[in-house]
């Protein structure tokens, strides 16, 4: 399996890590119920077919981002940076 | 006729009497060409009704089917599968059968299933092929060893069996591990010798006979489609051969356990990975025993057919495709170089891939669910196979009872969301950990 990486280009899956579903992202507000922390920390839909996962290139450019893929077929269909680069010069 | 119950069960009991396996009856049957044999199980067509329908027929939808009759008398029971009997993990792991957890909750529970295996032949008049060859786990530093020591401990106050082996044992033992490297040097290991191998197949084969000859209908090519839920309540399920209703219904899909949680709105907390394994030609008898290289992730034995077959981790990103990627394939084959060299020289026959729940803590799930009279029996991550007697028994118990039976009380479903979380493997609970 190879990921394209939006910085460095297609790489080999060696070079990252899978960190999970993309539920870590939809982290809960401050104050939220147990409910919710548990469907953020625990509770997976768990597709069979197109899933949103998070990868860090290790061994690249140390990106975080979301992989679109297919479980069934291992097809990765895309890669996006978790974090945007800002239009601002000089920060991220 | 009136009784489709008691129709079922009469049927059943005479189909069971005329087929009792024995060495008389191999003998008989192969003098007169073996034209006496009848099928292990009935081909029923699925009723409107059951008291309890499984979801799931493999090895744990199997035994809990069989012990709901067996230990509980109750045997108006449907065991529903997608596919055939026995096709899914059960018939695709590395047959290791073992009790050496440390963890309080898994210890009693894996303690119970072993001593189930040993009782299992008898029991179901069925040859599962139950060896008890021995299981050696090796230690490469003096931190090692002592985890070893400690894990052995508690296997011996659990009941179980835990011997702590110096290197010379180790080495008198299996001489073919390299002793000579330095990367991974054999400091002793812990052997546990009632831990062993099993026929995979057989065992899913020796339930599907035991339920089916106490009454229980096992309904092959029936996919659930649908869980029907009123009122919070289970009232049946949808199939692809027409509806079924059911007081009770038990989803014990490990591998689709999510997709059939989802019919029934519920999520888990499982993550689908796949693991891969490992057979190569068959060979002249050289590896005894179960041979675990955990700082490898690598074990190993040898089937009775002569091939050796070993195992590695999981391929660690989630996956439905019954098959891995090369990486851990490579991984897998350095491991096994570096603990036994010998081993290069044998060819790869076969590698597969099956499909594990995995749970953020690496712990199994025995339970209810919020919708009354659903039952969850899922999140076996690798360890499955040496859980299927337990697991039948166990679900048997909370289905029957309502009470969770007591080697299997802290499987709990939600264990995450209060806390009570179950790492084994003290790695951390969360997702991509285990």
């Amino acid at each position: 399996m190879r990921i394209p990486c939006p910085v460095c280009g297609t790489r080999d899956r060696r070079e990252f890590y899978y960190y999970g579903a993309e539920d870590y992202l939809k982290r809960p507000s401050d104050g939220s119920s147990i409910d919710e922390l548990d469907n953020h920390l625990f509770l997976r839909d768990n597709p069979a077919g197109v899933t949103r996962d998070l990868w860090y290139h290790e061994t690249g450019c140390a990106s975080w981002m979301v992989v679109t893929r297919n479980t069934v077929t291992h097809e990765v269909l895309g890669a996006e940076l978790v974090a945007k680069p800002s239009k601002k010069k000089g920060t991220l | 006729m009136n009784n489709p119950r008691k129709a079922g069960s009469l049927a059943a009991e005479k189909w069971g009497q005329q087929m009792r396996y024995s060495g008389l009856k191999v003998i008989t049957e192969g003098l007169f060409g073996n034209k006496g044999w009848k099928a292990a199980w009935r081909e029923p067509d699925p009723r409107p009704e059951y008291d309890v329908v499984i979801i799931g027929g493999g090895g744990h939808g199997l035994a809990a089917a069989y012990y709901l009759a067996k230990n509980h008398g109750i045997t108006n029971v449907a065991v529903l599968e997608k596919g055939y009997l026995g096709g899914g993990n059960v018939g695709r792991n590395t047959t290791i059968v073992r009790a050496n957890y440390y963890m309080p909750g898994n210890s009693e529970f894996y303690s119970h299933s072993l001593k189930l295996w040993e009782g299992l032949e008898a029991e179901l008049n069925y040859n599962v092929m139950h060896s008890q060859r021995g299981q050696l786990i090796l230690a490469h530093s003096d931190g090692q060893r002592d985890t070893l020591a400690r894990r052995g401990n508690a296997m011996i106050n659990q009941g179980d069996d835990a011997e702590l082996w110096t290197r010379d044992q180790v080495r008198d033992f299996a001489p073919y591990i390299d002793f000579e490297q330095t990367r991974f040097p054999i400091y002793g290991g812990l052997m546990h010798k009632r831990g062993g191998t099993a026929r995979h197949d057989a065992v899913a084969w020796g339930y599907a006979r035991g339920a089916d000859r106490r009454g229980v209908d096992l309904i092959q090519n029936c996919e659930v489609t649908g869980i029907d839920v009123v009122n919070g309540k289970v009232t049946g399920v949808q199939t692809t051969r027409g509806p079924i209703r059911a007081k009770k219904v038990a989803m014990v899909a490990a591998g689709r356990s999510s997709q059939v949680a989802a019919l029934a709105g519920l999520r888990l907390p499982i993550e689908s990975h796949v693991l891969q394994a490992y057979v190569t030609e068959g060979l002249k008898p050289v590896i005894d025993s179960v041979i675990s290289f955990g700082m490898g992730h690598f074990y190993v034995s040898q089937s009775d057919k002569g091939g050796l077959v070993f195992g590695g981790d999981i391929d660690f990103y989630s996956s439905y495709a019954a098959r891995g990627n090369l990486p851990m394939i490579e991984h897998v084959m350095e491991a096994g170089m570096t603990l036994m060299p010998m081993i290069g020289r044998a060819k790869i026959l076969r590698i597969w891939g099956g499909i594990m729940d995995m749970t953020p803590d690496g712990s199994p799930i025995i339970d209810k669910t919020p919708i009354e009279g659903l039952f969850v029996d899922a999140g076996w991550n690798y360890g499955g196979f040496k859980a299927v007697p337990a697991s039948g028994w166990c679900l048997a118990h909370l289905m029957a009872t309502g009470e969770s039976h007591e080697v299997a009380r802290r499987f709990r479903l939600d264990r995450f969301r209060t806390g009570h979380v179950m790492d084994e493997e003290g790695t951390g609970s969360q997702h991509n950990l285990h």
